[in-house]
């Protein structure tokens, strides 16, 4: 089912250009202007009226369970605005595209938890005195962590929009907001969908993260699954985090079964093409409202409203762009474009750096690569090690129809599951055994981001079209050539996804894996996650920009060296 | 029959679009005409001249390089607001259902919704849809796919309605009834719109609709030739004058303009000829030598109309095989006749050897960008040189895609005689071995 990661078109922009630097500079400024805005902010002492922990009674879980999908959901909703407005600019303004696709693109790679500590500071600063501000950073974090994929996934699908369709909106002449909802949403729903699910359940991960969170020496608390989880780590109590592993698998398949899988049988309706694919998704609930009127009746009144916004947004002009455009205008425009945005940028990035130097010196940046060098292997070894396992079971899985009809559900919600939940019962593995951190961190790294490796190759297993399987069964073909030139030729694409995904999983989840408390157990490795997390935890921002940049650093050069090659490899040789 | 007044004039239009070295590759080269009210005006032409550029121009989608469009007078300066477009690949909304897709162009000029729905409901009976109001396209055949994009473009009673290949996706029997019924529809005056132009690379198609037929040239597209059609409606394909107006633009078609002529018939004129002068054209080595049996086996001669009507064929399918023959000496036209030379008889009665030998010798001699690859070929010492080489090279007389073509041609035409193969991996030509011996 996940056949189609439809935002692979991320990894077709060509290789590092020099805006990319600009925009990574541009970044580095902003992030400093946060840290300089979340301290400016502070009051000299912390809101004393947020709890540094939540009550572990199991009673309380439904509740807890309630906010986290709150929480979720407000998430979900901010990333579809967003992409609806960043991925729209990106496509139909020029200039602005040549700023904010490379911007995504960096983004994209930050790691999430990284700037957690500042994104809260921030926001309890916004809202003194009351949860509403933790409330924001947790909400803001889980955003961070959907929204990125979903707005490139819309931006393909805006710049791919087929010619004919274009130009039949043109000679129609639709207004803006007539042509948004009649062709750029609809021809954008069906990789929207995709993403907003992947993306979901990749963020259940970052809200255990966020709920329960320490800045500055201080811990603060949301009520919620993921706080929940942690207190209950805190007091080393491994039966309620059970109960609460029960609790999120629930959640995970309850979201999944009456959210996700109806508007994925929804979002086929937009497809543009009848494809012969016989296995449409379907899904029970979609049947049900189908079949029901409650979703005419609700839809009713919103009728003559929408046609009033119809009206309405009519000044705003055609969804046109005037034929004759002055040339020296547009030249002098684009220069005064590139020389502010240059400016700003410059002056950012030497204001950061200088930032960094005053505080911590920037021969800081030597140490931070040399951890970062350790976490990569981690990253390295984990790939490896689950590739060696996934690649077989997942080839197995998806060339078996009726396992694979079974599995694709269970690995689904593995995915989904926040594999920081199982930290502790690691962690008490790790303190019975007396096994390092160092070479632990790695199945904690791996807990979450291995799944991304087994259903991407589920996925190339099972699209292998039959009868290439069949020729090759007459054919006689066994063995290792039926694998060397079969099997691991025809899986290759939907593993590469499998693994971008993966390891850039695997970085973002070392701020968390590279230090573990369990009970008053206090387990560190060597790593740049652990850098970054030590950093914030005592509020050491210069460090935390220093870890976070490094960590950048390491992630989209590897994306541009390794992944992106791969990728193209894919592409051109072994697309089916 | 006086023309009645004019809609959308097009004056000097040139559309130039510029290659990756800064140079200005034409499409369109100055050309002007007039649609006037009361007229079906069919614009035809080879792949390659531009029509399809010409109609999006009309259209307003997008701008000429000099030249103006005016409608009723005022130039455009975005879509044209008097006309409706038909598309060739229909271009309906598939979320949206027949209804939803013939009201969506009303609802964009803001008519009140029970005229539009009316309208709609109008339009869709008049065009033979009513019963499938409800209907997604994708439940639709072609045809009737189609129809819905005629009812959308009429439902807004444009003053023009332009067409971009409306039949060319339709199998040759939908095709003629859906001709058939908008030729009924415009002679009884039941058809809401005041003039058609329309873009086609079918010749009876043009002859069978059109009051004028204007013949595009190709590499840059001028206009050739313009021919007016006062043959009675409904028009019977088997009558004589039906006949030879096909034939006539036949002849137009394959007629000689260029500096193809010198090339094709003297050997010794090629030598002057470069690549981007005459291009190959697209067709497969394999396409060529089909052509020819079938020409020998027809004793050798046969019309074209009557070729292209018997293969179904368009003249975007035969006119660059035709090319192709007559560039290599295979075959020669006089009078929209093709015939094949003592080369192509040989070439198609040979075994496969001989033929492709034969082929070799004949593509070195006379295909322009085949004697390049190989003198270049030729002047290395391993016999072998990246693709990136002649695609710069190609670059120069073409756009990045055209270039891409024009080598992927060369490579099927020089692989098949043998001449020099082709490693897409790592993007290399290199000599046949028999040749490096040498």
């Amino acid at each position: 089912m996940f056949g189609m990661f439809p935002s692979r078109g991320v990894w077709r922009r060509p290789g590092l250009h020099p805006v990319d630097l600009m925009v990574f500079a541009a970044l580095l400024a902003l992030l400093f202007g946060l840290l300089r805005l979340a301290p400016a902010l502070n009051a000299p002492f912390l809101p004393k009226t947020a709890p540094s922990t939540v009550s572990t009674d199991p009673a309380n879980l439904p509740y807890y369970a309630v906010r986290s999908l709150l929480r979720m959901f407000i998430a979900l909703i901010l990333s579809v605005l967003f992409t609806f407005v960043y991925a729209t600019a990106a496509a139909r303004l020029r200039r602005a595209e040549k700023v904010l696709i490379p911007l995504l693109d960096i983004v994209q790679s930050m790691p999430v938890l990284g700037f957690l500590t500042v994104t809260v500071t921030a926001f309890i600063n916004l809202f003194p005195g009351s949860e509403l501000g933790l409330e924001c950073a947790s909400i803001f974090a889980i955003f961070t962590s959907m929204a990125w994929n979903m707005t490139f996934a819309f931006y393909h699908s805006l710049i791919a929009q087929p010619r004919d369709l274009d130009e039949a909106a043109r000679v129609m002449r639709l207004t803006k907001w007539q042509r948004f909802w009649r062709l750029d949403v609809p021809s954008g729903m069906i990789p929207l969908v995709w993403n907003g699910m992947m993306s979901f359940g990749g963020a259940w991960f970052f809200l255990a993260a966020s709920e329960s969170i320490s800045v500055l020496n201080h811990t603060y608390a949301l009520p919620g699954i993921g706080s929940y989880v942690a207190a209950a780590i805190g007091q080393g109590n491994l039966g309620e985090v059970g109960i609460a592993i029960g609790v999120m698998i629930v959640m995970v398949i309850a979201v999944n079964v009456v959210f996700w899988r109806p508007m994925v049988a929804w979002s086929e309706r937009f497809r543009a093409e009848e494809s012969a694919a016989a296995e449409r998704p379907r899904s029970v609930v979609l049947d049900l409202l189908r079949r029901s009127s409650v979703p005419g009746l609700v839809a009713r009144p919103f009728r003559p409203a929408g046609r009033l916004l119809d009206a309405a947004t009519r000044p705003f002009g055609l969804a046109e762009h005037p034929l004759q455009r002055s040339v020296t205008r547009a030249r002098t425009g684009d220069v005064f474009f590139a020389g502010a945005v240059s400016a700003v940028v410059v002056y950012g990035a030497w204001r950061a750096l200088h930032y960094v130097d005053v505080h911590a010196g920037l021969g800081a940046f030597g140490p931070a690569f040399a951890y970062g060098a350790a976490t990569f292997g981690r990253v390295a070894v984990l790939l490896i090690v689950a590739s060696v396992i996934w690649v077989p079971a997942g080839v197995w899985i998806g060339m078996n129809p009726r396992v694979s009809r079974l599995a694709q559900p269970v690995v689904q919600v593995l995915a989904s599951f926040p594999a920081n939940f199982l930290f502790p019962f690691a962690a008490a593995f790790f303190v019975a055994t007396g096994i390092s951190l160092n070479i632990g961190g790695i199945l904690l790294m791996a807990l979450g981001a291995q799944w991304y490796i087994l259903f991407n190759v589920i996925a190339g297993a099972s699209a292998i079209p039959s009868d290439l399987r069949e020729a090759t069964r007459l054919m006689g073909l066994g063995g290792k050539l039926r694998w060397q030139r079969f099997i691991l030729p025809a899986i290759f694409p939907a593993y590469v996804t499998g693994g971008i995904t993966a390891a850039g999983g695997a970085w973002n989840a070392s701020i968390v894996a590279e230090i573990v408390n369990y009970g008053h157990h206090h387990l560190v490795a060597t790593g740049l996650g652990a850098y970054i997390a030590q950093a914030a935890t005592v509020g050491d921002f210069p460090r935390v920009l220093i870890g976070v940049a490094v960590m950048s650093v390491y992630v989209v050069g590897l994306n541009r060296l390794v992944w992106r090659r791969l990728y193209r490899l894919a592409e051109t040789r072994y697309a089916l | 029959m006086t023309p009645g007044p004019v809609i959308v004039e097009a004056r000097g239009v040139t559309k130039t679009f510029t290659t990756p070295d800064g140079r200005a590759l034409p499409v369109l080269d100055g050309v002007s005409f007039s649609l006037h009210e009361g007229e079906i005006v069919a614009l035809l032409g080879k792949s390659g001249s531009g029509k399809s550029t010409l109609l999006r121009c009309i259209a307003g989608l997008i701008s000429p390089s000099a030249g103006t469009v005016t409608y009723r007078g005022s130039p455009l300066n975005g879509a044209n607001p008097g006309v409706a477009m038909v598309f060739q690949s229909f271009a309906l909304l598939p979320w949206l259902t027949v209804q939803q897709n013939v009201e969506l162009a009303m609802q964009a000029r803001d008519v009140p919704l029970p005229t539009r729905q009316d309208k709609a409901l109008r339009a869709i009976d008049l065009i033979g849809l009513d019963g499938f109001e409800s209907a997604y396209p994708k439940e639709l055949s072609g045809g009737m796919r189609q129809r819905v994009g005629f009812a959308r473009a009429l439902s807004v009673e444009p003053d023009a309605l332009l067409m971009d290949e409306p039949f060319s996706a339709l199998d040759v029997l939908t095709a003629a009834n859906l001709r058939g019924e908008l030729t009924r529809l415009w002679e009884g005056h039941e058809f809401p719109v005041k003039a058609v132009l329309i873009v086609t690379h079918n010749i009876e198609e043009a002859v069978q609709l059109a009051d004028r037929i204007l013949v595009l040239s190709s590499n840059p597209g001028r206009i050739r030739a313009e021919l007016p059609v006062r043959l009675p409606r409904p028009r019977d394909r088997q009558t004589p004058g039906f006949e030879q107006l096909v034939d006539t633009v036949y002849d137009i078609l394959t007629g000689r303009e260029d500096a193809a002529v010198a090339a094709a018939t003297e050997p010794s004129g090629a030598s002057a000829q470069t690549p981007s002068d005459l291009p190959l054209p697209q067709v497969s080595a394999g396409g060529l030598s089909g052509l020819l049996e079938i020409l020998a086996a027809r004793g050798g001669q046969v019309g074209l109309a009557e070729l292209a009507d018997e293969l179904s064929f368009e003249i975007d399918d035969l006119l660059p095989l035709v090319d192709a023959a007559e560039m290599l000496g295979l075959a020669q036209t006089h009078d929209a006749r093709l015939e094949i030379t003592e080369a192509g008889r040989e070439f198609a009665e040979g075994d496969i050897d001989t033929s492709k030998a034969l082929f070799g010798a004949v593509i070195s001699e006379r295909a322009p960008l085949i004697k390049a690859i190989l003198r270049a070929l030729r002047a290395t010492a391993d016999g072998t040189l990246r693709e990136d080489f002649f695609l710069d090279l190609l670059r120069r007389g073409f756009s990045a895609d055209e270039a891409r073509h024009q080598l992927d041609i060369a490579i099927d035409w020089g692989r098949y005689g043998e001449l020099f193969d082709y490693d897409a991996e790592r993007g290399e030509l290199t000599l046949e071995q028999v040749e490096v011996a040498a």
